[in-house]
Formats: C-alpha cells, sequence, structure tokens
C-alpha cells in the first residue's frame, strides 16, 4: 500500500511539473510578446502555421536572419568608409530592414530602424554609427528569443504529448484528467499562448 | 479550383484561385506575401526581380489577375513597373512597401495602382484585393452587355470599358471609357509605350445615317464656329454616344471635306501651274486669287464629285500614291516621293476612329524612336489644298495616315491633322475625308478654321501654310489620346459644314487670320497634345501646363516620333511656306519637343522644296518644336480629351469608323 501510494504521490507530482513546464513554454511567445521584442505581427505568423506549412515561423525567421545579417553589415562598412559615407545606400539598407522586421513582426528592430533613418536622412555619421549598434543590438536580442523560442515549441510539444498521455492513463487520478488538461489549455490560449500540434 | 476567367462563369467561386504575382526584392516579406496570399486561396506566384516579373507577364498576358510589387527594388523602379503593366497589360497592381509616406501613396495613385498596401501587410488586406480584378472585369462586362461583340476582359482590358448598344439602327456601339480605373488615367499620364496594344480591339462606333443626319443637324445648329463635340453631343442627344465617338467623327467629317477639295483643286491646278516652275521659297500670303480659285474650284467640284464613296477611293488611292503628285510637275512629283522614301514608316494599322487606341498604339511609335524616324522622314510634304486656302487650317500635324508611306496625302492640312490624329495610318481617313469634303464641300475651309478655332487658341500667323501636315508618322503620334484626335475632328467637321461658305474671305489672308490658322493648328496642336500626351505621359501631357504643347502650336508638321513633352525644348518654329501658284505648302517644322524618343534625332528631312504644280511641297524641316499661339482653346480641347482617352485605353477602329458610311448627308 505504502509503496503504490508513494507511486502515485511521485506521478502526480510528475504530472504537475508536467502541465507548469507546457504552459510556461507554452506561453513563451506571450512574453516574448510583452517584452516588445515581437509583436503582433508574430503572433498572426504563428498562426499561419499550419498542415500546409508547418515549419513557416522558423523558415521566415531564418530568412529574416539572413537578410538582417546581411543588411547590417554593409551598414557597417559604408559608415567606414573614409572617404565618404554613401548615406543613401544606408538609406535603402535602413528602409529594407524596416520593411523586413515590421513584415515578421520584429518591434524593436523596427523602431531601431526608425531611429536610424532620422540620423541618416540628416547625414549625422557619428548618429548612423551609435543606432547601427543599437540596431545590432536588438537583432542579436531577436534572434535569441526566436531561437530560443523555436526550442520552446519543440519541447512543449513534447511536453503536452506527455500530458495526455498521463492524463488519459491516468483515470484515477483526479487532478490530470482530461477535462483539467483541457481546461488547461483554455488557459493558455486565453493568455495569448498556443497549444502544441500533435498528430 | 482555379478560376480563368471571371468574366466566362459568374458563378465561380472568385476569388478562389485567382492568380496573383507578387514582386518583392526583399525574401522575407516575399514569402510571407506567398503564405498569406496561399491562405486567401489565391494562386501565388512570386519573383524578387521586377524583370523577371515583366518578363513573365508579357509571356502570357492572361497568366494572371493581379500583380502586387513593392515600391524599392534594386532592378527597377515599383512605380515604372507598375505603368508598364498597366500600359501593356491593363492588369491591376496593387503597390506594397514599409514607407507610407502620402506623397508616395500618391505618386502610387498616380501612376495606375489599384491600391497601395503597407508593410507589414495583413491578411485582411490582402483578403479583399480581389475586388480589384472584379471590378475591372464588372465594369467591362456591363458595358458590353447586350452588345454583340464583347471581347473578355482579359483580352481587351484596355481603357475601353465596354459598349452600350443604342437604340439607333441597331449598329451603335459605344465605347465607354473606364473611369473607374485609377490604371487608366495613370496609364494616359506616363505616356509610356505600349507595346502590345495595337493588338487589342476596341469597338467602334457605327455612324448610321440617321445619327449621321442627327450630328449634322446639331453642327448646322450650332453654327461651324461653335460645334464643339461637347455642344454636339448635347444637341445630337443619342444615349450612349460619347464625345469622342462625336469629336472623332467631326474631324473625319472635316478630313473627308478637305481631301475632296483638294483633289478637285488640284485638278483645276494641274491645268494653271503647269506653266509655272517656281520654286521660290518665299513665303507670302497665299494669292488670294489663287485661293479663291482654289476654293470655288473646291466649291465648284465638291457637288460634282461623286459619291462618297468613289472619293473615297478615288481620292485615297491618288494620295495613297502620290497620285496627287503624279498629276503635277515630276519635280514636284519626284519631290513628294521622295519624301516617302526617306523612310516613312507607315504608320499601319491606322485607326480612325479610335483615338484611344492611338493611346496604345501612339506609344508603341513613339516609344521605337527609330519607328518615328522613319515616318518622319517619309511625311509627306504635299501642301493641302485646303491649306492652301485656308491657312489656318495648316494645322498639318497632320499624320496623314499613308497607307503605304508616304503618299502625299493631298488631304488638306486641316484633314491631315484629323487624319493624323484620329487615324494615323489609316488609309481610311483618307476615304472618309473624302466623303466628307464631298459632302461638306465648300465648308472644309470654314471647317478647319472655326472649329478649330473654337478649339484651339490662337495659331500663330506662319505663314498659311505652315501648318503642313506631316503624313503618316506623325498620325501615330498624334494619335495619342483618341480623345484629341476626336476633339479635332468635331470642330473641324463642324467647321467643314459651315465654314466652306465662308472660307474664301478667309483665304485671302490666310497669313493674318490667326485664328484661322489657329483651327488648324489646332487639328495638330490637338493630335499633338494627344500625341503628347500620350507619348509622354498619359493623360499629364495634355494638360495645358504642358509646355510642350503650348508651345507647339506648330501644325506645322507633326513629328511622326513620340512627342514627348520636353520642356525646354526649343519651340521656334519655322513653317517653312513657299508660295507658289497661291498654293503654299507649308513644312511644319518638327515638333521638337514632341518627340520623346527621339532625343533630338531628327527626321533629318532637310526641307526640300519641290514644286509642283502650282505648288510648293515643302518638306518639314526640323526645328525646334514651335510655339504655337493661343494654345488655349486647342489645349483645353486637347486636354480634355487626352483625359478622356486615358481612360480608354486602347482606341479601336471603332471611332472613326467611317469607312463604312457614306456620308449622304451633305454636311
Amino acid at each position: 500500500m505504502d509503496f503504490v501510494s508513494q507511486l502515485q504521490r511521485k506521478f502526480i507530482d510528475y504530472s504537475s511539473s508536467l502541465h507548469r513546464e507546457f504552459t510556461r513554454l507554452a506561453l513563451y511567445p506571450v512574453l516574448a510578446n510583452t517584452q516588445g521584442i515581437v509583436d503582433d505581427q508574430f503572433t498572426q505568423l504563428r498562426k499561419l502555421e499550419d498542415e500546409n506549412s508547418p515549419h513557416f515561423v522558423m523558415e521566415v525567421a531564418s530568412l529574416f536572419f539572413e537578410d538582417c545579417g546581411k543588411l547590417i553589415n554593409n551598414m557597417a562598412i559604408a559608415l567606414e568608409q573614409k572617404q565618404g559615407v554613401d548615406f543613401k545606400q544606408i538609406d535603402e539598407c535602413i528602409h529594407q530592414l524596416k520593411g523586413s522586421s515590421s513584415s515578421i513582426g520584429a518591434m524593436r528592430v523596427k523602431n531601431a530602424c526608425i531611429a536610424f533613418r532620422t540620423f541618416s536622412d540628416a547625414k549625422n555619421r557619428e548618429g548612423c554609427l551609435r543606432c547601427l549598434q543599437q540596431l545590432s543590438h536588438e537583432y542579436s536580442l531577436l534572434k535569441n528569443k526566436l531561437q530560443t523560442l523555436f526550442r520552446v515549441s519543440v519541447a512543449s510539444r513534447y511536453l503536452y504529448v506527455c500530458l495526455l498521455i498521463v492524463s488519459r492513463e491516468n483515470e484515477h487520478a483526479e487532478p490530470f484528467s482530461d477535462v483539467l488538461v483541457f481546461q488547461l489549455e483554455q488557459q493558455i490560449v486565453a493568455a495569448g499562448g498556443s497549444i502544441p500540434r500533435v498528430h | 479550383m482555379r478560376v480563368e476567367r471571371v468574366i466566362s462563369d459568374e458563378n465561380d467561386s472568385f476569388p478562389v484561385g485567382m492568380r496573383v504575382l507578387a514582386v518583392d526584392d526583399d525574401p522575407t516579406c516575399l514569402l510571407l506575401l506567398e503564405t498569406l496570399l496561399t491562405k486567401c486561396n489565391y494562386n501565388v506566384t512570386t519573383t524578387s526581380q521586377a524583370l523577371t516579373a515583366l518578363k513573365m507577364l508579357r509571356e502570357n498576358k492572361n497568366k494572371f489577375d493581379l500583380v502586387i510589387s513593392d515600391v524599392h527594388m534594386p532592378d527597377m523602379d515599383g512605380f515604372k513597373l507598375l505603368e508598364l503593366v498597366g500600359l501593356e497589360m491593363d492588369l491591376p497592381v496593387i503597390m506594397l512597401s514599409a514607407n507610407g509616406d502620402t506623397k508616395l501613396v500618391m505618386k502610387g495613385i498616380t501612376h495606375g495602382a489599384c491600391d497601395y498596401l503597407l508593410k507589414p501587410v495583413r491578411i485582411e488586406e490582402l483578403q479583399n484585393i480581389w475586388q480589384h480584378v472584379i471590378r475591372r472585369k464588372k465594369f467591362d462586362r456591363k458595358d458590353r452587355n447586350g452588345s454583340g461583340s464583347q471581347d473578355k476582359p482579359y483580352i481587351d482590358s484596355s481603357e475601353t470599358a465596354g459598349l452600350g448598344n443604342v437604340d439607333q439602327n441597331g449598329k451603335f456601339n459605344k465605347k465607354r471609357k473606364d473611369q473607374n480605373e485609377d490604371e487608366d488615367e495613370e496609364r494616359d499620364e506616363n505616356g509610356h509605350d505600349n507595346e502590345d496594344l495595337s493588338t487589342q480591339k476596341k469597338p467602334r462606333v457605327v455612324w448610321s445615317v440617321e445619327l449621321h443626319r442627327k450630328f449634322v443637324a446639331a453642327v448646322n445648329q450650332l453654327g461651324i464656329e461653335k460645334a464643339v463635340p461637347k455642344k454636339i453631343l448635347e444637341l445630337m442627344n443619342v444615349e450612349n454616344l460619347t464625345r469622342e465617338n462625336v469629336a472623332s467623327h467631326l474631324q473625319a467629317l472635316f478630313l473627308n471635306l478637305t481631301d475632296l477639295k483638294f483633289r478637285l483643286y488640284l485638278k483645276r491646278i494641274s491645268c494653271v501651274a503647269n506653266q509655272q516652275a517656281n520654286m521660290a521659297a518665299a513665303l507670302g500670303s497665299v494669292d488670294s486669287t489663287h485661293l479663291r480659285m482654289g476654293t470655288m474650284n473646291g466649291l465648284g467640284n465638291f457637288h460634282t464629285l461623286a459619291g462618297p464613296d468613289q472619293i473615297h477611293n478615288a481620292a485615297f488611292r491618288s494620295f495613297q500614291h502620290s497620285g496627287v503628285l503624279r498629276r503635277l510637275n515630276t519635280p514636284a512629283g519626284v519631290g513628294i516621293s521622295g519624301l516617302p522614301s526617306s523612310g516613312l514608316v507607315q504608320l499601319s494599322p491606322v485607326n480612325l476612329g479610335n483615338t484611344s487606341t492611338n493611346q496604345s498604339k501612339l506609344q508603341s511609335f513613339v516609344i521605337p524612336g527609330n519607328h518615328n524616324a522613319n515616318i518622319l522622314q517619309g511625311m509627306p510634304m504635299s501642301l493641302e489644298f485646303d491649306q492652301l486656302q485656308n491657312n489656318r487650317a495648316a494645322s498639318h500635324v497632320r499624320q496623314f495616315p499613308s497607307v503605304d508611306n508616304t503618299t502625299v496625302l493631298p488631304v488638306s492640312s486641316i484633314s491631315g491633322s484629323l487624319i493624323d490624329a484620329g487615324c494615323s495610318n489609316s488609309p481610311l481617313l483618307g476615304v472618309t475625308s473624302n466623303s466628307l469634303l464631298l459632302e461638306g464641300s465648300s465648308q472644309l475651309p470654314t471647317l478647319h478654321a472655326s472649329n478649330v478655332r473654337d478649339n484651339v487658341s490662337g495659331f500663330p500667323n506662319r505663314s498659311t501654310l505652315s501648318d503642313f501636315t506631316s503624313i503618316g508618322p506623325a498620325s501615330n503620334q498624334l494619335h495619342g489620346s483618341k480623345a484629341d484626335i476626336q476633339d479635332q475632328a468635331s470642330p473641324i467637321s463642324c467647321n467643314a459644314g459651315k465654314i466652306i461658305s465662308s472660307a474664301p474671305q478667309d483665304w485671302n489672308a490666310p497669313k493674318k487670320e490667326a485664328p484661322y490658322q489657329s483651327n488648324v493648328p489646332s487639328c495638330s496642336i490637338n493630335s499633338l497634345r494627344a500625341v503628347n500626351g500620350d507619348m509622354a505621359q498619359l493623360g499629364q501631357c495634355l494638360d495645358q501646363n504642358n509646355p510642350i504643347f503650348n508651345r507647339n502650336v506648330g501644325f506645322d508638321f507633326v513629328d511622326p516620333l513620340p512627342i514627348k513633352c520636353s520642356e525646354g525644348e526649343n519651340l521656334a518654329m519655322e513653317p517653312s511656306v513657299i508660295e507658289k501658284e497661291g498654293y503654299l505648302m507649308v513644312q511644319p517644322s518638327r515638333w521638337g519637343s514632341y518627340i520623346p524618343d527621339n532625343e533630338g534625332e531628327n527626321f533629318a528631312m532637310e526641307p526640300s522644296v519641290i514644286e509642283k504644280e502650282g505648288y510648293l511641297i515643302v518638306q518639314p524641316r526640323r526645328q525646334g518644336s514651335y510655339i504655337p499661339g493661343n494654345l488655349g482653346s486647342l489645349e483645353d480641347l486637347a486636354s480634355a480629351m487626352t483625359k478622356q482617352d486615358h481612360d480608354k485605353g486602347k482606341p479601336t477602329d471603332g471611332d472613326f469608323g467611317y469607312n463604312d458610311y457614306s456620308l449622304r448627308t451633305c454636311i
């Protein structure tokens, strides 16, 4: 008896932690959102992910990072020119970056671009350099967050599956019934997170 | 399910499967756009190069329903792509940009964009873009209801909206302008060449006997002086008849009259002029006697002329092959024939009636510079008989629609310009003119003058014949906006009817009669304007603000080359007017500024004066564009016409569908 109840206890604890982890991971994008790193547009992008384009967000984000990296590089080179800074080129880079970042929902990167533009229009090299630095920083931040997000989304999928299995297996354990799992899902979605798709 | 054409099946689940071409150099945005569009159930093709997009579109016009393009692209400006797509394929284009500056948005709209979206683009916005496609199609279809000839919107999606039936003799088609289409307007403004518009057909307006009777009645009622298309239209009170239709009819009428008159005159002159071989290049006023004689001849002959058809053919044929010239002394003939050989490019499909077509055609002609050059060279120098008589009528900007190049179309300048304007390259014009001439006979000169006058601001007093019309090539250019031509035609036609009677007096002092001149020039101007507009910018050029236009009263000679609004071109107009036996042939100076693509090229024609039986034919000289006198009304007319034209899209042959119409009704 004692042994069995101990096992049960362990099982319950394990399931609870599963719930918690899952909730945390599922709400991770929401977190990123509240931090301003990504905005609503990103949420929209995530919604676009479906059976037809299962890795859509990841693809778009990869493209963005590649593009953004190149543009930042070009701008850095342009600003380093001793002969004279080609502000027109910089302007174009900024414009493109602004477009990409707003498309993907990278709010802070976009804002950094807007600030950058004012300095570029004023042909202020120093100001531009500072802005570029800020821009790089935001870019790194975004990259980190998004990469974590991908890992989190993968992990959360696992957790979710486990959760389901546990709840099914444990008809007798009240805390983990299907109803409760369902309620958990609702809560997560209401908070802005998303339930991973499992087939 | 894929829907190929909306028109073909009302019940299709459009917009499902609507084919969209997305162009954006930013891969992130492009992928996003593709995904969003796919989510909207559209059929998406993407490319990051504007040139690739153009190539795809050109390969098959009907491959796509809609184009979405970014504004900032490295290989081509988004606005430029927008214009080209609008012009060539007449597809709705949506602009996309991260920059939402009002100025940019305005630019997009003026260039003809259906819509201007800001990045990041949202799916809700994309879900609605199919409206633009439907709107165009519906518009076309609606106009075509009931009409037998319906072109599929895809194919014939130019500015012509469609046809409507009139309760006339059952054959009246009306071409509606696509007023709702920004693109049309935009297209007009841009005046880009359209390489493929010539293949598009436009519905024709067929002038039944009854219609023509009404028309003539209206003209008579208004009086030559006041018979402008708009008023004629009002008086006629015919449903579904557009001003352009009336204008082109008027012009054709005018041309016919001029033609006829000219022929008659030539007959007379040939006898008299034979003895004189004066190649003096003196620009003198036309000998009043001469003119009068001409006039009389013309008048007299009008009555004796055979039916319009005969005239048509005869006149036209002779004109075409420098027939008239042949009647003249050899030198003259040579001179003239020489012209053609210089490579007058035939402006092939002249659309008599279609100004709108001409926009496109014009564009096509215009843009390729060489084209024009040839045409220009071929410009016939024949001086219109009428011109001689009516100096003013000189506006020969006429682009004579020489079918086989050169043809010194004896059509009077007025006709010339009309021809040019309306139907560049259409032999029919000549024919029409003839018939018109026959009908209107003596009125021709008046026609030119008064009507033109109404529309055109005062023409500078150049020698009477200054308005030499350059035949042929010019027509293409002049063709420009259909409206212009029509407008020109209308006034002219009106004038023809009424003016003729008063012509003689006018002829006496051709030079001095600025108004007269202006009349003629107006034709040219109109044409030019039209051309200009088309060439340079659909719609914008024809604005009165167009300096070129203002300057170029030069009806002298219309450069076949595309007319470009070139602002600083020198407008010295030097029509070369040679008086000979009272016959002045003026070679219009080149409208330098009007040749957009010919950066100053010249069709290099040294003015050559050829003496012909009684008249000298001077070939146009290239000179700077000249500034016409008061172009006021002409410009107004032109711009009005142009604007209308813009919306019209491709010109159709229909507008000048006089060919079938025998003008039995006299003006």
